[in-house]
């Protein structure tokens, strides 16, 4: 710690950083733009220009900017300084020049760290006769909107697309005042994380084209702290809501897990909850039992009393739970049917692989390590994922991690970390070790050391030779080529050398084999006494949740039907034929007299349901999720989803009291429901501390979830009833549906939005972290459920695949996976659903050699007796014998992958 | 008068060849370092020479050299870079030297390279500099003929790359932090000013980097000694420099002098004066980026402290003269100009300030200036000087219009009063 | 040798240039640190460098075109649009300005017909503006493609124009 003055007053802060953080984390406000805590100092904007004084005797002192002096023991800095105020004013008033002034018609407006840095310098004054710039815009794609000529030129959008995220698509193009911040032609943003620009940008230059399409200032918005649903990660979002639809979503920081960004399936994927699929009442087959006839509206007492008439007249009930729901949903159904009915809605396959992660994680001794944990590893192996397709946030942190080694030698030269462009001139192009196997090019190979693209079984055994050359302990792989083995020796060699190695690998090559070789490779290498970490990528948002249930799987719930034990089943939030052959549920469907379905949108599983129960939706209702790291994290309703549409478990207490025949329910509260599974499920315990209990106040008051300038409320819903209706009760959470209640820094997990006064920005942000980039205040919300066992006495694995071995006739279906297609729920989303590929075969140049085939010609893919044909996409590193099919698509759904498959061209005739 | 670096020139016999400046003592400079001094010894003797960078900072050569790590575990390559990205209006003496004895300057980037254990060098050269690009091209491969260059030279376990970059325009690529950038083939923005290039510098590596003239004078105190080299400034600074002239005067040029010569002598004796029926109002005397001064400054000395201490800066030693029949408004507006579109563009003081200045001389030269125009455009001269801006671009930009203001205010009034220039 | 207009559109690089690209990539310590190398080829070779040469200079150095252009973009040597058979850079910073830099303007814009910035009807001459050529005490000066011509008058220019067919 060193001692700055701050206009006269002494304070203590962290050697070396720079002003601007050791000051915005003492809570003053310096303004700022070109500077992001996650992109560091460039000094570009000249914004947060303070004085500087020699000693107290230097009355005159310089100006510098803060964000690009080191704090040092006994510097003496004026904030207030007249000087320094006339500079950062003139800072603004030079963006004035030619800033468009377009506010009103800004989507940026409100929220807009252009607007706030304006009023707090106090320019006020427009001194200029001279013409403003103007730009041209460019059709950037369905996710983001931009405007040219309001851009201040703080370069961040290409410091943040460019250097931070590898985007390659967007630059700077031009010189001197004409300096553009675009693509080379039109077109949609290619990069994942093209979304974070909306709040890296200070102004409204990048905006949020679907927020556009429907509209609302920020001050308007009803907002609530949310975890994103659209892959296993749980990244913490904010989402906002009016006139009952939801409008938008926007990072909400998490110190340990996604930071300050969101890849774009979270961002934009939230439209399926608007969309025509939704079930916005009961449905029901009006004819008796399986019958053909349509699903047709009824009424919610209708449905009620029908749920009510099943549960009472069932014998036994099988419960599909769902990994894309959150915990009380499934313990619900799970207290409804009983322990031993209760599945986890997942496949066997994926069971297995899920439940192996649990016990990896559990049996230790490597931890699971938190999203942002990533950025500082300082080596990496992947094993089977192509990550950023499977967990986006994961491989932008990655990226990250590969400066980490060579940052050494900014150490050594003595540059200060955050002084971002010496930082790069040093470090230039090196990058850290991080080993890739996966079965095709992935996301992250331009950052990688090696890449190695093989079958499943093969980059399992690679893991395992990496894992034996480690520790001699752990099982050797005997017929390794090689080439291989001299490959495994340099991932070994370079993990050894790190200090903090990340394992990462995953349930997306469908391969138990690969996900114990990365356990094998963790271990040996904390056998060798290095603070390693494991990070496994888990499908979907309560992938690990469900598992640790430890319900039944798919497969083994349509048995017990199908033995005739049964007569209803309850599906919740879950899609069966996205997860097991048509055939399987088809079979479940015939088995059992009643079959009910609890989901907010239409799917085919609904489909073919006797009686379809409308859900809320993740942002109209209240939940635990346990992402990939084993963190359990609260979602809170940012809205009351309008009648007849009930949380899931709001529909289950009804079943459940029914079958208690009408005895009071002992889970009728959120509270109540957490507090019975913590009992019936000890590993559930913590799950109660994740956010104050439902009767919490701050000042006697609840948490307002709209902001004190929330405008219209009278005038709402004036066109309905000229009374205005009160706000809807919150009686789960400490949240008021309304602009009454606390509204200042509330704790980090109720936190409903970033506001401060002066800060009307996501940059306000600030106020809300203890220090800069570090924790927030009142700490990162989330529990994690899973830690090593104390002393873990692990056991290598050592059931070493043998060799794949490509057949000529058959071949090895894998999926691959694509951020826009392959999660079932985002695909509904308009804005995502026009980056959703089409759907094709993908087989190696040499497969395509051995059958004649070029890419775009239609190939016949023959898997089980059913044949598809599919456009041929050839990609250079597949190795032989092995195909991939894009996961989730429509078209392709319901496949049990991995698979063996006949193909061939397809014939001619089937053109036309 | 000695003239070393312009003594082999011979008017109209085109430029020195090889074979003349091997004649004439070339490259005995480059055998006595390499066979016979230790890069230690070199470098001391270049501190000890005085010599100061001609390229518009004056800052010491061999100070500059020093803090270069040396040692068998220093970061390697290691990089020596001459500058010649010549844009500065007002200035074209290294396209003199380039063009008039090519060799000097490759004697002299082989020397400081050794001097600092370079391994590559490099010769940064702007695009419209044809002739002097043909020239070094082929002066360079005569080099590595000779072994001047190339491995282990003149038999010593000594060697050098030397390549030749040209550059794609850009005033801003000059600056010497923006030329790293530019040399690994990107935008020519400035970078922060620590670490310093000698430390981290072309692909983070250290990197030595000096302006021509700089360079053509390494050779010749190696020849003649420290001693000799301060003899020839006629005050504390050491050496000679290359001043030119430019503007309405008799015989416009560029002349190797004394460091320390009078405004008056190089306007008066060599220059010719002003032309007839034209008075000199004021001049600028080291390239556009320098403050005006005025006829009261004509016996100043032009060295870095005299010529500071007058209130403006040696910059290039390349003066422009402003006569009285030249509009001073007119003139600040065209260098105002020039810096705006030479701007990077990174920084928003320069970016932005720049042009509003600009349009703002422009209305004034129009007729359509408004009062409180010269308060702005004062402010503007206050606001982008010195640490305001991210580089020394801006800063340099508004010397000439702040000294405007102040020597010429009458003249920027009557544009306002008479709603037009007076010289129109 | 500049390349007509219409060539310039159905050219892809000669395999004589690709290699010559090569060589520079080669040389450089980094590929991307061969783009102005790389760019200044394609000038050399072809005068400007279209969107369809762009993609191809960036698959030499394993850069993205956005990546490529914007650097390109940066400086005032390297033309993203078409130019005409000659290219004329006229000097117009401070001392060729007191020289008489406005007659010169006046002068080419009137012979050519074209303002600065602009190519010609006929592709003959493209007419920029340069930043001071080191010919101050020649002034004023030009340039037309590559070579300097300096104590321009009324005379000269109309002479120099001849010049180039
Ligand atoms: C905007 C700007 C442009 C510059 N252009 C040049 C140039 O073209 N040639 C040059 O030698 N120095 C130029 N300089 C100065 C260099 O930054 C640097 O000070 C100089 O090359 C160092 O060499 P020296 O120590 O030999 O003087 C420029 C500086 C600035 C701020
Ligand atoms: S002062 Fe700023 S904008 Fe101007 S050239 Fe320097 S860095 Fe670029
Ligand atoms: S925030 Fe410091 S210069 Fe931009």
């Amino acid at each position: 710690m060193v001692t700055i003055y701050v206009d006269n007053m002494p304070y203590q802060v962290r050697e070396g950083q720079n002003l601007l953080v050791a000051c915005l984390s003492l809570g003053f406000d310096i303004p700022h733009f070109c500077w992001h805590p996650a992109l560091h100092s460039v000094g570009s904007c000249r914004l947060c220009a303070v004085k500087i004084f020699r000693d107290e005797n230097d009355t005159r002192g310089r100006i510098f900017m803060s964000c690009m002096t080191p704090a040092t023991e006994g510097v003496r800095i004026s904030i207030n300084d007249p000087e320094a105020r006339h500079f950062r004013a003139s800072v603004i008033e030079w963006l004035m020049l030619n800033h468009p002034h377009d506010c009103p018609v800004c989507d940026e407006g409100g929220e807009c760290h252009l607007q706030d840095m304006t009023v707090m310098t106090g320019h006020v004054y427009r001194r200029t006769r001279k013409k403003k710039r103007t730009y041209s815009n460019q059709n950037l794609g369905p996710f983001i909107n931009h405007e040219m000529n309001r851009c201040i030129q703080c370069y961040r959008c290409v410091r943040f697309y460019r250097d931070y995220a590898g985007g390659r698509d967007l630059d700077v193009f031009g010189v001197h005042s004409r300096v553009y911040f675009g693509r080379l032609e039109e077109g949609a943003l290619e990069n994942e994380f093209s979304g974070n620009l909306v709040e890296i940008c200070p102004t409204g230059v990048f905006t949020d084209k679907t927020f556009k399409k429907r509209y609302t200032r920020k001050w308007d918005l009803q907002t609530a702290p949310s975890i994103c649903v659209h892959c296993g990660l749980g990244c913490n979002t904010i989402a906002g809501e009016r006139y009952g639809t939801l409008r938008r979503i926007l990072n909400r920081y998490n110190g340990q897990v996604n930071g300050y960004f969101l890849c774009d399936r979270g961002r934009f994927g939230y439209d399926f909850l608007n969309s025509d699929r939704r079930v916005r009442e009961p449905l029901a087959k009006t004819g008796q039992g399986s019958g053909s006839t349509a699903l047709e509206p009824i009424s919610a007492d209708e449905a009620l009393s029908r749920l009510v008439d099943i549960v009472q007249n069932s014998s036994r009930v099988i419960g599909i739970g769902s990994p894309r729901t959150p915990l009380e949903a499934n313990f619900a159904l799970r207290d409804l049917v009983g322990e031993e009915n209760f599945s986890s809605g997942m496949a066997q396959a994926e069971q297995d692989l899920v439940s192996l992660i649990v016990h990896i994680l559990r049996e230790g001794p490597a931890p699971s390590a938190s999203l942002r944990e990533l950025e500082s590893a300082d080596a990496a192996l992947i094993l089977g994922e192509d990550l950023t397709n499977t967990a986006p946030m994961m491989a932008l942190y990655l990226r990250q991690s590969v400066r980490r080694k060579p940052m050494a030698v900014v150490n050594e030269l003595r540059i200060p970390g955050w002084l971002d462009a010496a930082v790069r001139g040093a470090v230039q192009g090196n990058k850290g070790p991080l080993f890739i196997a996966a079965p095709i090019a992935a996301g992250l190979d331009d950052v990688a050391t090696e890449t190695y693209h093989a079958a499943p079984d093969d980059i399992a055994r690679l893991g395992f030779a990496v894992a034996h050359e480690l520790d001699t302990q752990a099982p050797a792989v005997v017929d390794l080529p090689a080439d291989r083995h001299a490959l495994a020796v340099r991932i070994a060699a370079a993990l050894r050398e790190a200090e903090r190695p990340v394992v990462v690998s995953g349930t997306s090559s469908m391969s138990p084999a690969v996900i114990q070789a990365a356990a094998n490779v963790a271990w040996a290498l904390h056998s060798r006494g290095r603070q390693v970490t494991l990070s496994f990528v888990a499908p979907e948002c309560n992938s690990l949740g469900v598992a640790l249930m430890e319900g039944r799987s798919l497969e083994d719930a349509i048995e017990m039907a199908e033995r005739g034990q049964v007569d209803t089943v309850v599906t919740l939030e879950n899609d069966l034929f996205a997860r097991a052959p048509r055939d399987l549920v088809d079979r479940l469907r015939a088995s059992c007299r009643n079959f009910v379905v609890i989901d907010h949108c239409l799917t085919g599983t609904a489909e073919v349901a006797d009686l379809v129960l409308p859900a809320a939706a993740f942002a109209e209702s209240q939940g635990t999720l346990v992402n990939n790291e084993g963190r359990a994290q609260r979602s809170y309703r940012v809205f009351p989803a309008p009648d007849p549409i009930g949380e899931s478990r709001r529909w289950l207490s009804k079943a459940v009291m029914a079958r208690a025949r009408g005895r009071t329910e002992e889970w009728e509260s959120f509270d109540d429901l957490v507090t019975r599974m913590r009992q019936a499920l000890p590993v559930f315990q913590p799950v109660s501390n994740l956010a104050p209990s439902a009767d919490a106040r701050i000042v006697g008051r609840k948490i307002a979830r709209q902001p004190h300038r929330c405008s219209g409320r009278t005038a709402m819903l004036a066109n309905v009833s000229m009374r205005e209706p009160p706000p809807p009760r919150d009686a789960d959470s400490p949240l008021s549906f309304s602009m009454e209640g606390f509204q200042g820094i509330s704790p980090p997990p109720l936190n409903p939005r970033y506001w401060a006064p002066g800060w009307n920005s996501a940059q306000s942000l600030n106020k809300f972290q203890e220090e800069i980039a570090g924790p927030l205040r009142g700490g990162d919300p989330g529990q994690r459920l899973i830690e090593p066992r104390d002393n873990g006495g692990r056991e290598y694995f050592n059931a070493i695949p043998v060799a794949f071995s490509p057949s000529d006739d058959e071949w090895l279906i894998l999926p691959s996976y694509h951020i826009f297609g392959s999660e079932e729920l985002s695909a509904l989303s308009p804005a995502i659903a026009e980056r959703i590929p089409s759907a094709y075969v993908a087989i190696g140049e040499e497969d395509a050699d051995l059958l004649g085939m070029s890419e775009g010609m239609l190939a016949r893919v023959e898997i089980a007796g059913a044949a598809e044909s599919l456009p041929a996409r050839i990609v250079a590193d597949l190795p032989r014998g092995v195909a991939l099919l894009p996961k989730g698509l429509e078209r392709l759904k319901g496949l049990a992958i991995p698979v063996r498959a006949r193909i061939g061209k397809a014939v001619q005739a089937e053109k036309s | 008068m000695e003239k070393p670096l312009t003594g082999r020139m011979r008017l109209g016999e085109g430029p020195v060849d090889l074979d003349a400046y091997e004649k004439a003592g070339g490259y005995a400079a480059l055998r006595k370092a390499l066979l016979r001094m230790t890069p230690e010894e070199l470098i001391q003797l270049v501190k000890d020479a005085n010599l100061r960078g001609r390229g518009g900072a004056g800052f010491p050569a061999g100070v500059k050299w020093s803090s270069a790590p040396t040692g068998v575990d220093s970061p390697r390559p290691k990089y020596v870079v001459a500058d010649a990205d010549e844009m500065e209006p007002g200035t074209f003496k290294d396209r003199f030297l380039m063009e008039g004895d090519p060799h000097q300057l490759i004697e002299g980037v082989i020397l400081t390279s050794y001097a600092i254990q370079a391994e590559i060098a490099y010769v940064f050269i702007r695009w419209e500099y044809t002739r002097a690009r043909r020239l070094l091209e082929q002066t360079i491969a005569e080099a590595y003929r000779k072994n001047y260059a190339g491995s282990s030279i003149l038999g010593t376990r000594y060697s050098l790359e030397v390549r030749l970059h040209v550059s794609a325009g850009r005033y801003i690529a000059g600056e010497a932090s923006s030329m790293l950038n530019a040399l690994e083939g990107g935008r020519a923005v400035p970078r922060p000013r620590d670490p310093l290039p000698t430390i981290s510098g072309l692909w983070g590596k250290p990197t030595v980097t000096h302006n021509v003239e700089t360079l053509c004078n390494v050779p010749h105190i190696v020849s003649n000694g420290a001693a000799w080299f301060k003899s020839l400034g006629r005050t504390q600074d050491a050496g000679t420099k290359i001043y030119g002239v430019s503007g309405k005067v008799k015989r416009p040029g560029a002349w190797e002098l004394p460091m320390g010569v009078t405004v008056r002598e190089i306007l008066e004796e060599h220059a010719g004066g002003m032309r007839d029926g034209l008075t000199l109002r004021g001049f600028l005397p080291g390239g556009a980026s320098t403050d005006f001064l005025t006829e009261q400054h004509l016996d100043t000395p032009m060295d870095f402290e005299s010529i500071q201490k007058a209130g403006s800066r040696l910059g290039t030693g390349g003066i422009v003269a402003l006569d009285d029949r030249t509009c001073p408004v007119g003139m600040a507006h065209n260098l105002i100009t020039f810096f705006a579109r030479e701007s990077c563009g990174w920084c928003t003081p320069c970016r932005e300030g720049l042009p509003w200045s600009a349009e703002i001389l422009a209305a004034l030269e129009k007729g359509e200036g408004s009062p409180g125009d010269l308060e702005i455009l004062e402010d503007q001269c206050r606001l982008l000087g010195p640490g305001n801006t991210f580089c020394p671009l801006a800063p340099g930009a508004v010397e000439p219009l702040q000294s405007a203001l102040k020597y010429f205010r009458e003249d920027f009034e009557r544009h306002i009063r008479e709603k037009r220039c007076p010289w129109k | 040798m500049i390349l007509t207009r219409e060539e310039q559109r159905h050219s892809t690089l000669s395999e004589e240039v690709r290699s010559e690209m090569l060589a520079a990539v080669a040389a450089c310590e980094r590929k991307r640190g061969a783009a102005l190398d790389v760019l200044l080829i394609a000038k050399r070779y072809y005068g400007w460098i279209s969107d369809e040469m762009l993609r191809e200079l960036a698959v030499i150095l394993e850069m993205s075109p956005a990546e490529l252009d914007s650097v390109a973009t940066f400086y005032n040597q390297i033309y993203r649009k078409p130019i005409g058979r000659h290219v004329i850079l006229v000097c117009d910073s401070v001392s060729c300005w007191i020289m008489g830099y406005d007659l010169v303007r006046v002068r080419l814009t009137a012979r050519l017909g074209i303002n600065l910035g602009q190519t010609t009807p006929d592709g003959r001459f493209t007419l920029l503006p340069i930043q001071c050529l080191g010919a101050c005490d020649q002034a004023p000066a030009m340039m037309v493609d590559g070579e300097l011509f300096v104590n321009l008058d009324a005379t000269t220019i109309d002479e120099i124009i001849q010049r180039y067919p």
